[in-house]
C-alpha cells in the first residue's frame, strides 16, 4: 500500500492566549511513500516528525492537506477505519492483559462480517507471535518481560490485524544499546517478510540509516532531504541534513571561495570548478581526510584515538565551527603522534560546500 | 542503622507519638477486650468495689437482645447497598468528569463540596427536603401541607405526598430517605479518589485502543476498570469499613431517637446499639458489641481483599 502525503500541515494552536503564536509542528509535506517499503522520519527533537507519523495514523488531524492509502483519501477517517498498526514509543501494552490477550485485544475489537472466529482469532495471534519470536511467552504479562520483548508484543499486536501501513514511534529509544542493534535488524527482518508499508520515526540517524530504504531528514516542521540513506550521506542538500547525519559528524570550516579556489584561512585546500565566489561553510566527511605531509590543510594535532580498525584523528584549526576536528585514518596509516601539527589533503567527494547565508549547498564539478 | 549511642534520642523524638497511641489507642483496645469478657462489667459499679467474674455472657446477652439483632440488621440494610451503589455512580461520575474538557475544574468543586459539609448539617437539609408538615384538617377534610421540596417535586407531578421522615411514616420510607443520603455523602470522597486514579491512568493506553477501533464500552470495561481497578478497591474497601460505623448520618436525619418520632430506635445501627450502653452504665455489653462488630468488619475486610486478589491488577 503506498501512501501519499499530500500538502500536509499541522499547526497548533498557541496555549498562552496573550501571545498569537501558533506552533507550525508541520509545514506543506508533500512525499509519496512506495509500497512496501521501510520509512524512516529522521530529525532533532521537536522537528514535526512524530506530529507526521500521529497524522498519518489519525490520531491527529491535520490542519490543511491529503493523506491517500493507495488511492483511498483517509484524512478525514477515524484511526480505527485507517487500517494502520501503531507501536507506542513506551509499548503502550496494556498491563493487566497476558502477551496473548493484548495481542488477542484488537481482533476482538473486529466487528460484524470482519469479525474472526475463535479459533482464527488465536491461530492469527499465534502467528504474529511467531513473527516476532515471542511464542513462548504468551502467558506472561508484560511486567515480566525485557524491554525487547515488550517492543516485539508491541509489534505483534499492531501486526495481527493486518494493518495497511504500519507505524513505529521511535521504535528503539527505551532499549539498551546492544538491545537496539538487534531490534533494528528484526524490525528490518519484520518488515521485509511480511511486505507492509513501514513508517518510523526516529531522532538517531545511524538507526534511520541502518534500516531504511529511504530516510525524510526534517527540521521545524519542514522537510529537509528525502532519499536513499546512502544518497541522502552522500550528497546532502544543506548544511543541517549534512551534521544531522554521519558518526562522527561531519567537520564545518569557515572558507571562502575565490576564483574556483577553495581556501580556509589562506591555505588553498581544493580547486572548486563551477562554485561562485563568495563566504562559504566547508564540511568535510570524516572519512574524507587523507594523511598527506605534503597535504594543504594543517591542523594542530590534540589527540589520537586508537579504535581498532580505524584510528580517529583530534586535530584543531582556528577556522573550524566546532571545538575540534575529528578525522578517521585506516589503521595501517601511521600518525606521528610526537609531531605537532597534522596535515591532510583531501577527498574530493567527501568535501561539500554551503553558502554562508543560505547554508544550501554549492555544487562543484567533483 | 541507627547507632546505639543515638538510639535515645530517636527515642525520645518518637515518645510524643508513642505516648498518645498508647494512652489513646492501644490502652482503650486492651480495655475493650477487658471488659467485653468480665461479666455484666459496669464502669460505676467497678468503682463501687464490685469485682467481676470472667466469662462470655456479655456476648450471650447481646445476641440475645432483639434490639442488636434489628441494629444489625439496619447497619447491614444501610451499608451494603449503599457501598455498592455508590461506588457505581461514583465511577461514572469520574469517567464523566475526566472526559469533560470545559469547567471541569468547576464540576469537580460542585462534586466535591458534599465533603467539606458537615454532615449534620448536610442530615438536617435534608431532613428539611422530606418533610412533610402537619395534617392541618378536620375529621374527614384532611388537607395535608406540604413543606419538604421532595414532596413538592413529587406532588407538582401529579404524585402523593409521601410521608418520608414524619411521625407515622413507614420503615421503607425512612430507609429510602437513608439510602439516598449515605449514597449522596459517600459520592464525593469517592469520586475525588476515582478521578485521581483515571488521571493516572497513561493516555497512550487510550490512543493505542483508539488506533485499534475499541467501542466506548469495550474501552471501559476492559481499559478503564482493570487499570482502575486498585482504587476501585479501595474505594469498596474503605466504604464498607465506613458502612458498618454508620450512626452520624442517622443522627443528623431522625436526631438522637434514632427513629420518627413514634417509633424511636427503629433505625439505630451497631454504633448506635454501643452508644446507648455505654450511656445506661453497661460497658461490659458495649464493649461486646463493639468486637463483634469489629469481627464482622474484619470478616468483610477479608472477603474483599479475597476478591479484590483476583480481580485486581496492581
Amino acid at each position: 500500500m503506498k501512501v501519499v502525503l499530500q500538502n500536509l500541515t499541522k499547526i497548533f494552536p498557541s496555549r498562552n492566549k496573550k501571545s498569537n503564536e501558533e506552533v507550525v509542528a508541520v509545514n506543506d509535506f508533500t512525499f509519496e511513500i512506495p509500497d512496501g517499503k521501510l520509512i524512516g522520519l529522521l530529525g532533532p527533537s521537536g522537528c514535526g516528525k512524530s506530529t507526521t507519523l500521529y497524522m498519518i495514523c489519525g490520531l491527529q488531524k491535520p490542519t490543511s492537506g491529503r493523506i491517500f492509502f493507495g488511492d483511498d483519501d483517509v484524512t478525514d477517517l477515524a484511526p480505527e477505519n485507517r487500517g494502520v498498526g501503531l507501536v507506542f514509543q513506551n509499548y503502550a501494552l496494556y498491563p493487566h492483559m497476558t502477551v496473548k490477550q493484548n495481542i488477542l485485544f484488537p481482533l476482538q475489537n473486529l466487528r460484524g462480517a470482519d469479525k474472526p472466529t475463535k479459533e482464527e482469532m488465536l491461530e492469527r495471534a499465534y502467528s504474529a507471535a511467531q513473527l516476532v519470536q515471542i511464542d513462548e511467552l504468551m502467558d506472561r504479562k508484560p511486567s515480566e518481560l525485557s524491554g525487547g520483548q515488550q517492543q516485539r508484543v508491541a509489534i505483534a499486536r499492531a501486526l495481527v490485524k493486518m494493518p495497511r501501513v504500519l507505524l513505529l514511534d521511535e521504535p528503539l529509544s527505551n532499549l539498551d544499546a546492544r538491545l537496539r542493534l538487534q531490534t533494528r535488524e528484526e524490525i528490518r527482518r519484520i518488515q521485509r517478510e511480511t511486505q507492509i508499508t513501514t513508517v518510523f520515526v526516529t531522532h538517531d540517524q545511524e538507526e534511520a540509516m541502518s534500516i531504511s530504504d529511504m530516510i525524510v531528514v526534517m527540521k521545524s516542521g519542514v522537510v529537509q532531504q528525502i532519499g536513499a540513506p546512502q544518497e541522502v550521506y552522500d550528497d546532502p542538500k544543506n548544511l543541517f541534513v549534512a551534521k544531522f547525519l554521519g558518526t562522527p559528524p561531519i567537520n564545518v570550516f569557515e572558507g571562502r571561495v575565490f576564483e574556483g579556489i577553495l581556501y580556509i584561512g589562506e591555505e588553498r585546500i581544493l580547486s572548486v570548478p563551477g562554485a561562485d565566489d563568495g563566504e562559504v561553510y566547508v564540511g568535510i566527511r570524516p572519512e574524507g581526510f587523507i594523511l598527506d605531509d605534503g597535504g594543504p590543510l594543517h591542523c594542530k594535532l590534540s589527540s589520537v584515538e586508537v579504535m581498532g580498525r580505524d584510528v580517529s584523528v583530534v586535530s584543531t584549526n582556528p577556522f573550524a565551527v566546532s571545538p575540534v576536528i575529528r578525522s578517521i585514518i585506516n589503521a595501517d596509516n601511521k600518525v606521528n603522534t610526537e609531531s605537532e601539527t597534522v596535515s591532510y589533503s583531501l577527498k574530493r567527494h567527501k568535501v561539500f560546500i554551503f553558502d554562508r547565508e543560505t547554508e544550501e549547498r554549492v555544487y562543484f564539478e567533483v | 542503622m541507627v547507632e546505639s549511642k543515638q538510639q535515645w534520642k530517636a527515642w525520645l523524638y518518637l515518645s510524643p507519638a508513642i505516648v498518645l497511641l498508647l494512652v489513646f489507642t492501644v490502652w482503650p483496645i486492651i480495655n475493650t477486650v477487658r471488659m467485653a469478657f468480665l461479666e455484666d462489667y459496669s464502669g460505676l459499679e467497678a468503682i463501687g468495689g464490685r469485682v467481676f467474674t470472667f466469662g462470655i455472657g456479655n456476648f450471650a446477652k447481646v445476641i440475645k437482645y432483639k434490639s442488636f439483632l434489628k441494629c444489625l440488621k439496619n447497619t447491614v440494610l444501610l451499608c451494603v447497598p449503599t457501598v455498592l451503589v455508590s461506588s457505581f455512580l461514583a465511577l461514572l461520575i469520574a469517567v464523566c468528569l475526566n472526559s469533560i474538557k470545559p469547567l471541569q475544574k468547576l464540576l469537580q468543586t460542585i462534586f466535591f463540596l458534599p465533603y467539606v459539609t458537615n454532615s449534620i448539617a448536610i442530615g438536617m437539609v435534608f431532613a428539611a427536603m422530606f418533610n412533610i408538615v402537619g395534617n392541618l384538617g378536620t375529621k374527614g377534610h384532611d388537607i395535608i401541607v406540604t413543606a419538604g421540596i421532595i414532596n413538592n417535586i413529587i406532588e407538582f407531578f401529579g404524585g402523593h405526598a409521601v410521608n418520608w421522615i414524619n411521625a407515622g411514616s413507614t420503615y421503607a420510607a425512612n430507609m429510602t430517605v437513608m439510602i439516598i443520603y449515605i449514597v449522596w455523602n459517600a459520592l464525593p470522597f469517592k469520586i475525588l479518589i476515582l478521578l485521581g486514579g483515571l488521571q493516572s491512568i497513561n493516555k497512550q493506553y487510550y490512543d493505542a485502543a483508539r488506533v485499534d477501533g475499541t467501542s466506548r464500552t469495550r474501552i471501559f470495561s476492559r481499559i478503564t476498570v482493570p487499570l482502575l481497578s486498585p482504587m476501585i478497591a479501595y474505594v469498596v474497601i474503605t466504604g464498607f469499613i465506613g458502612g458498618f460505623k454508620e450512626y452520624t448520618s442517622i443522627v443528623g436525619i431522625f436526631g438522637e431517637s434514632m427513629g420518627p418520632v413514634h417509633d424511636s430506635g427503629r433505625l439505630n445501627t451497631m454504633v448506635g446499639f454501643i452508644y446507648d450502653s455505654l450511656s445506661r452504665n453497661r460497658q461490659g455489653r458495649a464493649s461486646a458489641a463493639a468486637l463483634i462488630l469489629f469481627v464482622i468488619i474484619l470478616i468483610v475486610t477479608l472477603i474483599n481483599l479475597q476478591v479484590s486478589k483476583k480481580k485486581v491488577h496492581y
